[in-house]
C-alpha cells in the first residue's frame, strides 16, 4: 500500500535530475513576477484572500505531501490565529505585526497540544482524531465570550506596520501580504530540502527503517506538525488583518475540507501545487458565491474527480509533462 | 428512590431534569451506536472511513419523508423500505467508484466519501433550504406514559429499544454466524478467504450496502424526533467519528457500547456542567487516546 505522498512522488522521476532546483527557481521567479504584476489588473482584496489560502495550503501540504499525514483539523489553527490576532489588534490595540505574531504563536501552541495527542496514530486514525480535536476547538470559540459568537470579531483595525507603514492603502497591504506569503512559502521549501526534510520523507517512505537508523519518527512528525500549524496560524492572522474580521467560518471543519481540496487540486506533495490549487478554488468560489449551496456541490464534484481521475493535481500533471518535479 | 431524590435536590438539580437529560442521552446514544456500528462494519472490511455516513443518515430521513409525501407510505413502510433503497444506492456507489480506490492509500477513500458528503448535502440544501421539514410520529407510538419520576414518550422508548435490538442482531450475525465468520476472516486476510472460493468483492459490496442501510435506518428513526433537515448529519458525524475512535476502530461491540455510554455521559454533562456538553466527547477521546491509543475495545493495528 503506497502512502499518499509516495504515490504522487512516483509521478515524477525517481531520481531528480541535476536541474531540479533550477527548474523550481525559474518557476519561483515566474510566480513572484506574476504576483507582483497581478494587483494592477485584478482586485487586490481577492488576491490577498487567495494568498492567505495559498500559504495555508502550503502549510497543510507540508504535512500531507511530505510526512504523509492527512490532518482534517487544520481550520482550527487558521481560525484560532485569526481570533487571537483580531482580538489583540482590536481590543488590546496591538500593532499588526505583534497581533499576527500573537495569533501565530497561539496556533503553534495549539499545534503542539493537538499534535501531542494525535501524532501517535496514522492514516485514517490521524485524520479522524485531528478532525475531532478541531471540532472541540470550534466549540470553544463558539462559546467563548471574546469571539462574539455568530458575529465574529468585526472591524479589526489594520493599523501601522512597525510603526511607520500604514496598512490602510490596499496596495501597501497587498505587498505586505505578498511578503508574508513568500516568507512562508520559502520556509516550507527550505524545510523540505533540509536534512530535516530528508528525514521526514524517509519516515514517510519506511518508518520501520527510519527507526532502525536511529531516528525517532514521533519527534520529527511532531515538529513538522507544529511547523504546519504555525504557518497555518500565520495565514489565519494575516487573513484577519486583511479582512478586518475573524469568524466561525475559519474554524469550522468545512474549512479543513477546503484546504484539503486546494492541495489535492493543485497537487499533493508538489511545491507549487497548493498555491495553484488555492488560487483556482478561490476563483471558482468567487464566481459561485451568489449561488449558495452550489459552492458545496461544486467542491464535492471537484473532490470526486480529483480522487478518481486526477490524483496528481494540476501541478503534478504539469510536472509529469515536463518530467521535472515542481 | 427517596434517598436519591434528596441527594439530587441537595445538588440543586430536580430529578425530572436529570432523568429527562438521561433519556435524551440514551436517544442520542442510540444514534451514536447505530451510526458508529455502520462505520465500524464498513471500516472493518473496506478499511475506509465512510465520510458520507452523516449524509446517508440524512438521506434516510429524507427518503422516509418522500415515501410519506409522494407514495403515501407511512412510518412502518419507511422503516422497512428506506434501508433497502439506501443500501442499493450504497452498493451502486461502491461498485462504480470506491472499488477503484482499493489499491491506493485508504485516505483516498476518505477523501472520495467526503466529496460525496459535500455533493449530497449541497444538493439537498439547494432543494430544501436549511430549515427542517416535519415528520409525524406514527399514531401507534404517539403519547407516552408517566413513570412516576418522569414522563416517557412512547416513541422515544421505541427508538431506544429498537436500536438496541438492531445493534445486538448485527453483533450476533457478525460474531456468531457463518456469514459473520466469513466477514471476519475477510477482514483479517482477504486474499486467503478468496482462495477458499468466497467472493470477497461481492462481500465488500454487500458490507458497504449494509453500513449505508444502517445509517439510513438511523435517519428514519430520527425523522420524527428531530426535523428532517439537509444538515442533520453534518455535525453529528464528527461526534460519531470521535465515538468510533474511543470505542476502537472496527470493533463491533466497542462501537455499540461506547455509542450508548457516550450519549448518556453527554446527557449527564448537560445536567451538571452544560457549558461542556458539546465538547465532553472530544475531551474523553483525547484522554482515551493518551492512555490507550487503539481505543477502549480496539486491538493494536
Amino acid at each position: 500500500m503506497s502512502s499518499v505522498g509516495a504515490e504522487v512522488e512516483s509521478a515524477t522521476p525517481a531520481e531528480a535530475p541535476a536541474g531540479t532546483l533550477r527548474h523550481q527557481a525559474v518557476a519561483f521567479v515566474i510566480m513572484v513576477a506574476v504576483l507582483v504584476v497581478l494587483p494592477f489588473f485584478v482586485y487586490p482584496i481577492f488576491l490577498m484572500k487567495a494568498l492567505c489560502f495559498a500559504l495555508f495550503a502550503c502549510a497543510f501540504n507540508l504535512l500531507i505531501g511530505y510526512v504523509g499525514l492527512l490532518s482534517f483539523g487544520h481550520a482550527a489553527f487558521l481560525g484560532a490565529a485569526g481570533y487571537v490576532t483580531a482580538h489583540a489588534a482590536k481590543v488590546w490595540g496591538w500593532p499588526p505585526e505583534l497581533a499576527i505574531v500573537a495569533g501565530t504563536a497561539t496556533a503553534a501552541a495549539l499545534g503542539l497540544a493537538v499534535g501531542a495527542v494525535a501524532i501517535r496514530s496514522r492514516g485514517i486514525y490521524f485524520a479522524n482524531i485531528t478532525l475531532a480535536l478541531a471540532q472541540m476547538i470550534y466549540f470553544f470559540f463558539l462559546q467563548a465570550k471574546f469571539t462574539g459568537g455568530e458575529d465574529g470579531i468585526q472591524s479589526v483595525p489594520r493599523g501601522t506596520l512597525f510603526g511607520f507603514l500604514d496598512l490602510r492603502p490596499t496596495v501597501t497591504l497587498y505587498f505586505v501580504v505578498l511578503a508574508i506569503f513568500l516568507a512562508g512559502f520559502l520556509l516550507v521549501h527550505r524545510t523540505i530540502h533540509s536534512p530535516f526534510g530528508q528525514v521526514i520523507k524517509a519516515i514517510r517512505e519506511n518508518e520501520a527503517r527510519a527507526i532502525s537508523l536511529g531516528y525517532r519518527p514521533e519527534h520529527y512528525k511532531l515538529i513538522a506538525f507544529v511547523l504546519s500549524a504555525t504557518l497555518s496560524g500565520l495565514a489565519g492572522g494575516t487573513k484577519a488583518i486583511v479582512f478586518q474580521l475573524a469568524s466561525l467560518t475559519d474554524v469550522h471543519w468545512t474549512m479543513s475540507g477546503e484546504v484539503v481540496l486546494m492541495t489535492l487540486l493543485g497537487g499533493l506533495g508538489t511545491v507549487f501545487g497548493p498555491v495553484v490549487g488555492a488560487f483556482l478554488l478561490i476563483t471558482i468560489e468567487h464566481y459561485l458565491a451568489q449561488l449558495g449551496a452550489w459552492v458545496t456541490i461544486v467542491q464535492g464534484v471537484i473532490f470526486v474527480i480529483c480522487v478518481l481521475a486526477f490524483r496528481r493535481g494540476v501541478v503534478g500533471e504539469l510536472a509529469r509533462l515536463i518530467r521535472r518535479p515542481l | 428512590m427517596r434517598g436519591n431524590l434528596i441527594v439530587f435536590q441537595f445538588l440543586g438539580i430536580p430529578p425530572q431534569a436529570l432523568f429527562g437529560q438521561l433519556l435524551i442521552g440514551l436517544i442520542n446514544g442510540s444514534f451514536y451506536a447505530l451510526l458508529s456500528l455502520g462505520l465500524s462494519v464498513i471500516f472493518g472490511l473496506l478499511n475506509i472511513i465512510n465520510f458520507a455516513h452523516g449524509a446517508q443518515y440524512m438521506m434516510g430521513a429524507f427518503v422516509a419523508y418522500f415515501l410519506l409525501q409522494y407514495a403515501g407510505l407511512g412510518y412502518w413502510w419507511a422503516l422497512l423500505l428506506t434501508p433497502v433503497l439506501m443500501a442499493g444506492l450504497g452498493m451502486a456507489l461502491e461498485r462504480t467508484t470506491l472499488k477503484r480506490l482499493y489499491h491506493l492509500d485508504h485516505l483516498y477513500g476518505l477523501l472520495l466519501t467526503f466529496g460525496f458528503a459535500l455533493i449530497i448535502q449541497g444538493v439537498f440544501r439547494h432543494a430544501f433550504g436549511s430549515s427542517g421539514l416535519p415528520y409525524p410520529i406514527p399514531p401507534e407510538l404517539a403519547g407516552g406514559r408517566n413513570l412516576g419520576f418522569m414522563f416517557l414518550p412512547n416513541y422515544r422508548a421505541w427508538v431506544i429499544v429498537f436500536s438496541v435490538g438492531v445493534c445486538l442482531a448485527t453483533w450476533y450475525v457478525i460474531e456468531w454466524t457463518k456469514l459473520g465468520s466469513y466477514l471476519r476472516a475477510a477482514t483479517e486476510n482477504p486474499a486467503l478467504v478468496r482462495a477458499f472460493g468466497i467472493n470477497v468483492p461481492r462481500m465488500i459490496t454487500l458490507t458497504y450496502g449494509f453500513g449505508v442501510g444502517l445509517a439510513a435506518l438511523a435517519g428514519v428513526l430520527a425523522a420524527p424526533i428531530y426535523q428532517v433537515n439537509p444538515l442533520m448529519g453534518a455535525d453529528l458525524i464528527i461526534v460519531v467519528f470521535a465515538v468510533v475512535v474511543i470505542g476502537g476502530m472496527g470493533s463491533i461491540m466497542g462501537s455499540i457500547v461506547t455509542g450508548f455510554a457516550l450519549g448518556v455521559v453527554e446527557g449527564l454533562t448537560k445536567v451538571f456542567y452544560p457549558e461542556a456538553s458539546n465538547t465532553v466527547i472530544f475531551v474523553i477521546m483525547a484522554i482515551v487516546l493518551l492512555v490507550r491509543p487503539t481505543g477502549l475495545f480496539g486491538r493494536a493495528s
